[in-house]
């Protein structure tokens, strides 16, 4: 009936609830232990990755005795986010995409941890632009940014060699990824550059090239307003290169309805030479898709004029904001251990890899920082004997992902702007005549009607 | 004789006003009612009053007031009338989404409708290993339908590799684009969803095959009709009931398609395969994470309104046109 009587929880729990009335026990179960049900991995994962989050698991509740951790298959999809808060069968805590993160607290479907955030003292220690994504109008914030990662571009270095090209030395520009496609297609029979072009996912690529060119969808104008530009030059450019390398050079493949995991399926198989997707999905290509380790290659994405810039994205932890203040207290907890502690202190960076390392879980894959580029670093060099993946095939890309500027996904009506993009991409790879500029024309205005609404 | 006969009439007559009006029925109070069994008649049907609000009126009643509601399930609804609809009504989507809807059942009829027909007639005239044929027709029917879609989805593979593009390219003709051109995609998507009905109307075509009096075949034998001739002459006539029937249900049938667009294509490429449902879906759940579950109720209200409709002039017209 009492909420548990740690000093650190009561502390948070006083300050979060100044005022307000003692927190019931709807989350305790019978031995007096706060229930916390928390989000894992997708259904699906293997063996290894549940025997991980089991040790971690075992590791949290021997430092937290009075907090029982539940862990539950979860994968963040828009679809059925709203249904499942409504149904109250979400976990306590979950991680969402920043893509996404905005839309949901403004509609009121995320937990306020401004305070807790505050009390553990990592507000100044984040990337501001990062910290942005989670903050609404009024300066509070919303989740914990957990990581992130900047758009790559991924390679099979085999298809690389059997097509005579260099591996240790891939494209630099785009012209030069559109010879190298060329020549894949031509030598191997295989899709030599492909694009995600569905469920959204066409639209978040599209933007991704328009930026790598110097261009972005939208303005935003500071207070609450954007203003559509899907038609500028940088995106027309990245749909001119994809009509020249579906037309021109016949170099796409056969498959112009593509997702993030259907992608990564043909990439793992084989059957693609070059594709953008982020930098940190070489762990779901070894674990989920089964990609030998030995194939992959990655580099940064080429960007062309002065403005260009990397999209980047990433996910946060984040609290069910139906949870009574006891669950909400321990998920603090939780989330600081299991997430924040192995970027920040030594110790816990070195337990959290060696875990995943006893598990054959992907170890050192390349991210960007959400704290400091020097705390990533060092956190790096702590970890480095538990460190599994190939990282010298992936030196092109941590070696001048620096040298980029990185560029925050467009906040208004992401996911629905991304939907209008779709289409446009589809067409362009299905009809040789298509007009871009009276599909983008089209599209703009579409995406205007959204944001003004 | 003749006054006997009249009396009889008469009292024939007056037993047959007196049955037809029957005797005043006491007023029903609660208390008769208690009386009559209704408790024992209520509590029998409590059961199945009970699911049927919960799991089929009530999710009714709740779409009709969402569809005139801003939500998302989370914070407070807000009233908003006929928005919805005049959001959903001009949405270019729409217009789209109605045609592709269209094409799919009218291509389905093209494709779907007499094939099955054929093939019962075809297998009626069978006349050994009649149950093995059945079981064959029925089987796409037994595969659930999302197995057969990605095992379709495996044959349409577009590379020169895949399967239908392997066997053309037994005959010299090269890989189609199947389900990667807005062209060949609805085609091909109806192609699969007749393959996976055709078995049911089958079965049921054979059935009101076997109905037909064989006298009216033999005597059309007896006057030198050729098989084709007796189909056109005793067959069809005979299953005119029937064959309307199908009609009406495929028809009901094609305007609600999900599934095929749904899994195959996800409405692409470019919009090509958007379906009305599938829209609602994407009202519901695609484009924001809110959900505009408002006009999704809204464009579900509207569909609802119209294949009420056509149920209604299905009945009208079976009643007319009943088989027997």
């Amino acid at each position: 009936m009492k909420s548990p009587g740690k000093a650190v929880i009561a502390g948070i729990a006083a300050i979060a609830m100044a005022g307000a009335f003692a927190g019931c026990s709807a989350g305790a179960d019978a031995s007096g232990k706060v229930e916390l049900r928390v989000g894992t991995f997708p259904p699906g994962a293997d063996a290894a990755a549940y025997e991980a989050f089991e040790a971690q698991e075992k590791q949290f509740e021997e430092d937290h005795p009075d907090i029982d951790v539940i862990g539950l298959e979860y994968e963040w999809e828009g679809p059925t986010f709203a249904v499942q808060l409504a149904g109250g069968s979400l976990p306590d805590v979950f991680t969402v995409p920043f893509t996404d993160s905005k839309t949901l607290l403004e509609n009121g479907q995320l937990m306020d941890v401004t305070d807790e955030i505050d009390e553990l003292g990592y507000t100044d220690s984040f990337n501001p632009v990062i910290l942005d994504g989670v903050t609404d109008a009024d300066g509070r914030i919303y989740g914990f940014p957990r990581q992130a990662y900047a758009m790559g571009l991924h390679y099979n270095r085999d298809l690389f060699e059997q097509a005579g090209l260099d591996p240790d030395d891939p494209p630099q520009t785009w012209d030069e990824v559109r010879a190298a496609a060329k020549q894949i297609a031509e030598k191997t029979g295989k899709a030599g550059y492909a694009q995600m072009a569905i469920n959204n996912t066409g639209g978040w690529q599209l933007t991704a090239a328009t930026a790598a060119r110097g261009g972005s969808i939208q303005t935003d104008d500071g207070d609450g307003g954007y203003e559509a530009t899907l038609d500028n030059d940088g995106t027309k450019a990245a749909l001119q290169f994809l009509h020249d390398v579906r037309w021109e050079d016949n170099a796409f493949g056969a498959k112009f309805d593509l997702d993030w995991g259907t992608i990564n399926q043909e990439f793992a198989a084989g059957n693609l030479g070059m594709y953008t997707s982020g930098s940190d999905v070489y762990t779901a290509l070894v674990r989920d898709f089964g990609m030998k380790p030995e194939q992959y290659g990655l580099t940064v994405i080429p960007l062309d004029g002065d403005e260009a810039g990397t999209l980047g994205g990433g996910d946060i932890a984040v609290i069910s904001p139906s949870v009574d203040d006891a669950t909400k207290a321990a998920a603090v907890e939780w989330i600081d251990w299991y997430y924040m502690q192995k970027l920040l202190d030594e110790d816990a960076a070195k337990l959290d890899a060696k875990t995943l390392a006893d598990s054959d879980q992907a170890v050192g894959t390349p991210l960007l920082p959400v704290l400091s580029r020097e705390l990533y670093e060092e956190s790096l060099v702590w970890i480095e004997e538990y460190i599994n993946v190939p990282r010298d095939q992936m030196t092109p890309f941590i070696d001048r992902i620096w040298e980029q500027t990185p560029v925050g996904e467009p906040k208004g009506k992401t996911q629905e702007v991304y939907a209008l993009l779709d289409p446009v991409v589809q067409a362009v790879l299905t009809d040789r005549n298509a007009d871009i500029d009276a599909l983008l024309a089209q599209a703009d205005a579409d995406a205007q009607a959204l944001l003004d609404q | 004789m003749s006054t006997v006969t009249e009396t009889a009439a008469e009292a024939g007559v007056d037993a047959v006003s007196a049955a037809s009006t029957p005797a005043p029925r006491p007023r029903r109070t609660p208390r008769t009612w208690l009386r009559g069994g209704g408790l024992s008649n209520l509590v029998f049907a409590l059961p199945m009053l009970v699911v049927f609000s919960l799991f089929s009126w009530s999710p009714i009643v709740q779409s009709v007031v969402m569809s005139l509601q801003k939500t998302n399930l989370v914070t407070d609804p807000q009233f908003v009338g006929l928005d919805n609809f005049a959001n959903v009504l001009a949405d270019p989507l729409l217009g789209k989404a109605v045609l592709n809807t269209l094409a799919f059942a009218g291509l389905a009829l093209l494709m779907g409708f007499p094939l099955p027909l054929f093939m019962a007639v075809l297998m009626s005239e069978v006349k050994r290993m009649k149950g093995l044929y059945s079981a064959l027709a029925y089987l796409p029917v037994v595969v659930p339908p999302v197995v057969a879609v990605l095992l379709w989805k495996v044959f349409y593979d577009a590379s020169p590799t895949g399967v239908f593009n392997t066997v053309l390219g037994w005959v010299g003709i090269p890989p189609q684009p199947w389900l990667q051109s807005p062209a060949s995609a609805m085609p091909s998507l109806v192609l699969e969803a007749t393959w996976a009905a055709a078995g049911g109307s089958i079965i049921i075509y054979l059935a009101a095959l076997l109905a037909v009096p064989p006298e009216l075949y033999d005597a059309a034998e007896v006057d030198g009709a050729s098989i084709w001739k007796k189909v056109w002459h005793v067959t069809l006539p005979q299953l005119r009931g029937i064959l309307f029937i199908m009609l009406i249900l495929q028809i009901i049938a094609t305007a609600q398609v999900f599934l095929e667009p749904f899994l195959f294509t996800g409405g692409g490429p470019n919009n090509a395969t958007v379906t009305v449902l599938l829209l609602i879906y994407r009202y519901a759940f695609q484009n924001s994470l809110g959900g505009n579950y408002g006009e999704a109720t809204a464009l579900s209200v509207m569909l609802a309104i119209v294949l009420a409709l056509l149920s209604w002039a299905y009945f009208k017209l079976t009643d007319r046109w009943s088989t027997t």
